[in-house]
C-alpha cells in the first residue's frame, strides 16, 4: 500500500492511485472513510487524553508544595491548572466516549475479536476512568468543601487513575500489535485466556513509553507557556515556580524516554519485523545494518536515500550486536508492507523531537544550577523553551503514527486485515465529514476558551 | 458454576444494572439539559443555575455508566455488539454526536462566562446543550425500540439485515424515543425539587407534574404500539417473572406522582428512581433471553467462559473502589448544605 495518493477527479469521486500505478475510482469507499475518521478521532482524543494524564501530575505537585509551605502563589497555580484540566478533561471524556462507540460502529468484525479477547482491559480502564471522573468532580468543585489534605488526595487519585487508564488502553493496542490469549475457529473466538496479556512484555514497554510521552508533551507545553509569560515581562514568583515544576517533570521524562524507546524498539524488532524495517527504512535484509538518520525511503527503487548512516548501528540497537542480521521489507510481499514513507518519516520525527527536548532540558538545568536566581533572565534559553513547547505533542502524535501506520495492513497483526474489518454499512463517508466538522468545532472552541483563560488569569483564579 | 449460561446471565444482568444506573443518573442529566433549554418564567436564570449546580460536579461520573454498558456488551456479547453496531450505525452515530455536544457544550458554556451567574444567560452553547440533551435520549430510546421490536435480523453467517429500510422511524420506536425523553425530564424535575427551595422548588414541582403526565401518556402509547409492532415483547410483559416487576414499577410511578403532588419531595425522589429502575428491570426480564430478538440470545453470542468470568468477577473489585468514591461524591455535593 505504498505511495497511496488521493486526488480529486472530475465530479465528486476520488481516485486512489496505488504505488504500482493502477488507478481506480470510487466515491471514497468505506475503508478510506473509516480509517480517516479513526485517525481524526484518535489524533484529537490523544491530545486531551495526554493532558488528562500529564496536567494532574503538575497540579498535584504544586498543590503539594502549597500544603508544605502555605505560599499562596502555589495554590493560585494549582487552581489555574485545575481550571484548564477541567475544560480539557471534559473534552477528553466526550472524545473518548466517541472512540468507544466508533470502534464498534466502524470496525464491527474487529470489535468481535477484540471484545472477547481483551475487552476486559477496557473494562478495567472503565474503572480507572470512572475514578478519574468522580475525583475530578470532587477536585474541581471541592476547594471549599474538602479539607486541604483530602483535596490534595483527590488530585493524587486523578493523576494515578488517569495514568492507569492510559496504560490499560495501551494494553488493547499492544494486543493489536501482538495478539495473545485467544483461539479462533471459523472467524469466531472460541476460547480465551484473559490473563495472557499480562504476560506480554510489549504492553509494559508501550505503556511506559506512552506514559512518559504524555508527561513530556504536557510538561514542555506548560513550560513553554510560562517561558513566554516570562519573556513578556511577567516575573512573579508563580511564573518561576511553574517553569521549574514543568521543567523538572519534562526533563526527567525526557531523559528516561530514550531508554524506554530502546526497550520498545527491541521488542518491535522481535515481534513486528516488518514494522521495524519500515521505521528504519530497511528494504533489504542485511547484516551490519546501518542506522539511518533522516532520509526518504524510495519504495520503487527499494532504497532509503539521503539518510545519515551509522555503520552497523541498526544491528547493534536491535540486538546488541553490530554484525547481526536485520530482516528487511523484502521478507514479505509489498502487499503486506505498511506505508513505508509515512512510517519512516514519523519515526524520524518522533526521535528527532525527543532528542531536541533532551538537549533543551540539559541546557535549562545546567543554566539553572549555574545561577538559580537568574533563570528568568536567560532570554535565549526561554526562547528555546518556547520554540520546543509543541515538540512533545509532535513526538506523541508521530509515535502513534509509527505504531498504527506501521501495523498496516493488519488491524490485528497476522489475524485480521484492516480492510476485512470495516463495516459494510452505507454512509461511512457522510459520517466522516460530519464528525470532521464536529471535531473542528470542538477544537476551535477549546482554543478560544483557553485564550480567554490566559487573558484573565486573575478572574479564573478567583473562580475555582 | 462453570456453565456458559450462568455467566452470560450474570454478564447480561450487569449490563442491565449499568443501564439502570445510566438512566437514573445520566438520564437525569439529560433532563437537566431539557429544563435548561425550556427554562421559563420569572426565575428563568435561577432554574438554569440550579441545573448547573446540580450537574456540575457529577455529570462526568454519571456519563461513565454509558461506557460501562458499552464495555460489558462488547466484551461479553461481542457478536451481539457488532450486529447492533451495523444495524444502528446511523442512530448511534447521531446519538454519539449528541453525547459529545452535550458534554462539551455544558463545559464550554460555563467556561465562556466570567461569573457563574453569567453562564445561565441564554447563549449559543447553552442552546446546543439543551438541544443535544433532547436529541440524545430520543435517539437512545429509538434504538431501544428497534431492538425490542425485532427489526434487526441476523443470518447464520452473521450478516445483519434490517426488517425494513428505516425501522427506527416506526411509530413504536418514535414513541419509545419520546418516552425516554419524558422520563429523563421527569427524573430531573423530581431530583431538582430536592435540591432547591421556595418558589424555585415550586417551579420544578410544576415541571415534574407536567413531565410525569407526559411520561404516563407516552408509556401508554408505547404499550399500544407494542401490541402491534412488538407483539412478542408485549406478550412477555405479562410473564410471571415480568409482571410483578412492571406492576411494582407502576405502583412507584403512582407513588411518585402522589408525593410530588403532596410535596413530599424526598419520598418522590425514591419513588421516581424506583419507577424508572423497576420498569427497566421489567424490560430486561421481558427481553431475556434475547439480546437482539429473535436471532441473538445472550448465551449464543456470549464470549468464551474465561472472558465472562473475568468481567463478572472484576465487578466486586470495581465496586469496592467505586462505591465509596461515588458515595463521597454524592455526599459532598448532594447532601443538604
Amino acid at each position: 500500500m505504498a505511495a497511496v495518493r488521493v486526488r480529486a477527479t472530475a465530479g465528486r469521486s476520488l481516485a486512489i492511485r496505488a504505488g504500482g500505478g493502477t488507478a481506480y475510482s470510487l466515491a471514497m469507499d468505506n475503508l478510506v472513510a473509516a480509517r480517516l475518521q479513526m485517525t481524526m478521532s484518535l489524533a484529537f482524543h490523544m491530545v486531551f487524553a495526554a493532558i488528562g494524564i500529564g496536567l494532574p501530575l503538575l497540579m498535584v505537585i504544586v498543590e503539594g508544595l502549597y500544603l508544605r509551605t502555605g505560599e499562596p502563589h502555589y495554590k493560585r497555580l494549582a487552581k489555574t491548572w485545575a481550571k484548564v484540566t477541567g475544560l480539557l478533561f471534559a473534552v477528553g471524556a466526550v472524545s473518548g466516549t466517541a472512540l468507544s462507540l466508533e470502534l464498534g460502529l466502524l470496525w464491527p468484525k474487529y470489535m468481535e475479536v477484540l471484545g472477547a479477547s481483551v475487552g476486559h482491559l477496557f473494562g478495567l480502564e472503565g474503572y480507572a476512568f470512572f475514578l478519574e471522573a468522580i475525583f475530578i468532580g470532587l477536585y474541581l468543585y471541592g476547594w471549599e468543601r474538602l479539607s486541604p489534605l483530602a483535596h490534595w488526595w483527590c488530585g493524587v487519585v486523578i493523576a494515578v487513575s488517569g495514568m492507569l487508564s492510559g496504560v490499560l488502553v495501551l494494553g488493547v493496542n499492544a494486543w493489536m500489535q501482538q495478539p495473545v490469549g485467544f483461539e479462533m475457529e471459523s472467524g469466531r473466538v472460541v476460547s480465551t485466556d484473559p490473563l495472557a496479556i499480562l504476560r506480554q512484555p510489549l504492553w509494559y514497554s508501550m505503556g511506559l513509553h506512552s506514559t512518559l510521552a504524555c508527561y513530556i508533551a504536557v510538561a514542555f507545553a506548560v513550560a513553554g507557556w510560562y517561558a513566554w509569560r516570562a519573556l513578556r515581562g511577567s516575573l512573579e514568583p508563580a511564573i518561576r515556580t511553574a517553569l521549574l515544576i514543568a521543567m523538572s517533570v519534562a526533563a526527567l521524562a525526557a531523559v528516561l524516554q530514550p531508554l524506554s524507546g530502546d526497550w520498545l524498539a527491541k521488542l518491535v524488532f522481535r515481534t513486528q519485523p516488518v514494522k521495524f524495517a519500515a521505521m528504519e527504512g530497511q528494504f533489504q535484509t542485511e547484516t551490519h545494518a546501518p542506522l539511518r538518520i533522516g532520509g526518504w525511503p524510495d519504495t520503487n527503487a527499494r532504497v532509503t536515500r539521503y539518510a545519515l548512516e551509522v555503520p552497523g548501528g541498526l544491528s547493534y540497537l536491535a540486538t546488541g550486536d553490530s554484525a547481526a542480521e536485520v530482516p528487511g521489507l523484502d521478507r514479505v510481499p509489498p502487499a503486506d508492507w505498511p506505508n513505508v514513507e509515512l512510517t519512516h518519516v514519523a519515526f524520524q520525527l518522533m526521535v528527532g523531537s525527543g532528542m531536541v527536548l533532551v538537549a533543551v532540558s540539559a541546557w535549562f538545568w545546567i543554566t539553572y544550577l549555574a545561577n538559580r536566581q537568574a533563570i528568568l533572565q536567560r532570554r535565549w534559553l526561554l526562547w528555546a523553551v518556547v520554540f520546543v513547547a509543541p515538540l512533545g505533542f509532535v513526538g506523541l502524535e508521530a509515535g502513534w503514527f509509527v505504531t498504527e501506520v506501521g501495523r498496516q495492513p493488519w488491524i490485528i497483526q497476522q489475524v485480521m486485515r484492516t480492510r476485512d474489518a470495516v463495516t459494510p454499512v452505507r454512509g461511512v463517508p457522510t459520517m466522516f465529514f460530519a464528525f470532521s466538522a464536529l471535531y473542528v468545532l470542538l477544537g476551535v472552541t477549546v482554543v478560544v476558551l483557553l485564550r480567554r483563560l490566559a487573558i484573565v488569569p486573575r478572574a479564573a483564579d478567583s473562580k475555582a | 458454576m462453570n456453565d456458559l449460561a450462568t455467566w452470560s446471565n450474570l454478564a447480561a444482568l450487569s449490563a442491565l444494572f449499568g443501564m439502570m444506573a445510566y438512566a437514573l443518573l445520566g438520564g437525569a442529566d439529560f433532563g437537566g439539559g431539557i429544563w435548561d433549554l425550556f427554562a421559563w418564567g420569572e426565575r428563568k436564570k435561577e432554574q438554569r443555575l440550579a441545573v448547573q449546580r446540580a450537574m456540575g460536579p457529577v455529570w462526568e461520573a454519571n456519563h461513565v455508566w454509558l461506557i460501562f454498558i458499552l464495555v460489558v456488551l462488547f466484551t461479553c456479547f461481542p457478536q451481539g455488539y457488532s450486529a447492533l453496531s451495523v444495524a444502528l450505525f446511523v442512530p448511534f452515530h447521531l446519538a454519539l454526536a449528541g453525547i459529545m455536544l452535550r458534554g462539551a457544550s455544558f463545559v464550554f458554556r460555563s467556561y465562556q462566562s466570567r461569573q457563574e451567574e453569567a453562564a445561565a444567560e441564554t447563549s449559543a452553547w447553552g442552546i446546543v446543550f439543551g438541544v443535544a440533551s433532547i436529541i440524545t435520549p430520543i435517539l437512545l430510546g429509538v434504538a431501544f425500540g428497534v431492538v425490542t421490536e425485532g427489526g434487526i435480523r441476523v443470518g447464520a453467517d452473521g450478516r445483519v439485515v434490517l426488517a425494513c429500510a428505516l425501522p427506527w422511524l416506526s411509530p413504536y420506536c418514535v414513541a419509545n424515543g419520546l418516552l425516554a425523553l419524558a422520563a429523563c425530564a421527569y427524573l430531573a424535575a423530581v431530583y431538582l425539587t430536592n435540591e432547591t427551595t421556595g418558589a424555585l422548588r415550586e417551579d420544578f414541582r410544576v415541571r415534574a407534574m407536567f413531565a410525569g403526565t407526559a411520561t404516563a401518556l407516552l408509556a401508554g402509547l408505547v404499550l399500544l404500539f407494542a401490541r402491534h409492532e412488538a407483539n412478542w415483547f408485549f406478550q412477555r410483559l405479562f410473564l410471571v417473572r415480568t409482571l410483578p416487576v412492571v406492576a411494582a414499577g407502576l405502583v412507584c410511578f403512582a407513588g411518585s406522582a402522589w408525593s410530588v403532588y403532596t410535596r413530599r419531595y424526598a419520598l418522590s425522589r425514591i419513588f421516581a428512581a424506583g419507577e424508572i429502575g423497576l420498569l427497566l428491570l421489567g424490560w430486561g426480564l421481558a427481553q431475556y433471553p434475547f439480546l437482539v430478538y429473535p436471532d441473538m440470545a445472550f448465551v449464543e453470542v456470549a464470549a468464551p467462559l474465561a472472558t465472562l468470568q473475568f468481567v463478572v468477577l472484576s465487578l466486586p473489585v470495581g465496586a469496592a473502589l467505586l462505591v465509596p468514591s461515588l458515595w463521597l461524591l454524592f455526599t459532598v455535593f448532594k447532601s443538604r448544605h
